[in-house]
């Protein structure tokens, strides 16, 4: 399914993570996640240095509807965040894929093993929708 | 079960996106909530707004009654089809409802009012008549459809899909209305831009909405309805003032009528109640979004305390936030504020509102 790509491993609380080849993840939320929220407006990411534990809010993605919380889906040391959003947040909304939110030194990459998987992801979407 | 308009299908199969919206189901967006926002203020645009009640009031004196049912005085309305704004008070000078009130003729008077509120103000009206007019006819028109067409093309679009509509309405100043055919239509609306609100027979709106499509007129869904409102300066009933608050406090003094002799409910306590807040326009200069509920803070002298935001959201025209907010009433014009959004304080000055009028910015 185009909306939920095979390649990443999803948190219950709508991000994607995707674990690059230097050991390093990325973050985003999904493609549903931006549909259910509509038109992004604002974007708050986390500075650059913070840890993170797993599932500690840290970023706020805010649509003309409503503000929403980003949870960590893992924990580790933000790294980077995509700056490009804070001026223009639609990015989220035109890709959620390439539209991410921050990077993260893993402290512990064993806890992808928790995530979600793509089929995993679009059952909990079906559950959500009842 | 939610409630349905005699649009429901039409939205579905125009692929909105349907929400629950105080009990009914409605369309929240077709698409993009910001598209559609700027579509009314550059184009034209169509808006469901059957959840709203159409109440005829008929009878002989309807005009006596309502003059002291209302907060503003329906003798302003002396031309036929003309529109008043208006607020409905509890005898506290609380606010029942806003509504829209169009005389028709001295024995019909015909009102629009919320939908939230439809069913506890027919109660209200039913009673109060019942104890002073009670030749009265109160009827809810729940066979009715009501649809806004909204923005700079808005007039000559219904001009072009109702044949015959332009002789009647095209001088039509705003807040006027006419009876044409099977349509009422008025020049009025919620967005800050020119435009007619259309009443017609329920049966009537799927083929009627489908005509304004084909005309060039695009269908907005209610989150754009909200900040082309907000932009426009326009109080929302149940954020902006509801029974808790009166209107002298929320920025709708200019719809209360002190002046004349004429008893009103709610009148006399108003007359007692000295006005501490006012609702001000507040323009965010840090970044981030205002929303209703987050706390204004004022600092320094006299005026140390703090204000709430009672709708806020993000302006689309302006690319920038912005809100309404009940504050002290001394403060002014010009003054910076800080609002508390999460865990920081934002940067944010008090302007004048409205912030957005027929597709200008004027902050």
């Amino acid at each position: 399914m185009m909306s939920i790509p095979a390649a990443l491993k999803y948190a219950k609380s709508h991000e994607w993570v995707k674990a690059e080849e230097d050991g390093t993840v990325t973050v985003g939320i999904s493609h549903h996640a931006q549909e259910l929220l509509g038109d992004m407006v604002f974007v708050e990411l986390p500075k650059v240095g913070r840890s993170l534990a797993k599932s500690e809010e840290c970023a706020v993605v805010e649509s003309v509807k409503s503000a929403s919380d980003v949870y960590s889906p893992i924990s580790g040391e933000v790294v980077a965040v995509n700056t490009e959003l804070e001026s223009a947040p639609e990015k989220i909304n035109q890709d959620a894929y390439t539209a991410w939110l921050f990077r993260l030194k893993p402290t512990n990459l064993g806890e992808m093993d928790a995530l979600l998987d793509a089929a995993g992801y679009e059952k909990l979407i079906a559950e959500e929708a009842h | 079960m939610l409630k349905t308009t005699p649009l429901n299908e039409t939205h579905r199969v125009m692929q909105a996106k349907m929400v629950d919206f105080g009990g009914w189901d409605m369309p929240l967006h077709y698409g993009s909530q910001l598209d559609e926002h700027h579509q009314v203020r550059r184009d034209a645009g169509m808006f469901d707004v059957s959840h709203m009640l159409v109440v005829d009031i008929r009878g002989e004196n309807v005009r006596d009654f309502l003059r002291g049912l209302l907060a503003n005085n329906v003798d302003k309305l002396t031309l036929t089809g003309k529109a008043l704004y208006s607020c409905m008070l509890t005898p506290e000078g609380g606010v029942i409802d806003d509504l829209i009130v169009y005389f028709m003729t001295e024995s019909w008077f015909r009102l629009v009012v919320n939908a939230g509120t439809a069913d506890k103000d027919i109660a209200w009206i039913t009673r109060q008549a019942g104890q002073s007019a009670p030749q009265l006819e109160i009827t809810p028109r729940r066979d009715l459809a009501m649809i806004a067409v909204q923005g700079p093309n808005a007039r000559s679009k219904v001009w072009a899909t109702i044949p015959g509509t332009q002789a009647v309405t095209e001088f039509l100043k705003p807040f006027q209305s006419v009876v044409f055919e099977s349509y009422f239509i008025a020049r009025t609306g919620y967005t800050g831009e020119d435009g007619f609100e259309i009443i017609l027979p329920a049966d009537d709106a799927p083929a009627f909405w489908q005509k304004l499509h084909a005309a060039g007129v695009a269908p907005i869904g209610l989150g754009a309805r909200d900040t082309l409102r907000l932009e426009a300066g326009m109080n929302l009933y149940g954020q902006d003032m509801d029974e808790t608050t009166n209107p002298l406090e929320s920025g709708l003094a200019w719809t209360v009528d002190l002046k004349s002799d004429r008893d009103f409910i709610g009148k006399f306590s108003l007359q007692q109640k000295p006005v501490r807040q006012k609702l001000t326009g507040l323009l965010l200069l840090d970044k981030g979004i205002l929303r209703s509920h987050q706390k204004v803070i004022i600092k320094g002298g006299e005026l140390s305390g703090q204000g709430e935001i009672t709708s806020g959201g993000f302006s689309p025209t302006l690319n920038q936030s912005i809100a309404l907010a009940r504050v002290p009433v001394e403060l002014a014009v010009g003054d910076e504020v800080s609002v508390l959004i999460r865990d920081r304080q934002l940067a944010a000055r008090v302007v004048n509102y409205p912030f957005v009028r027929n597709g200008k910015a004027l902050v």
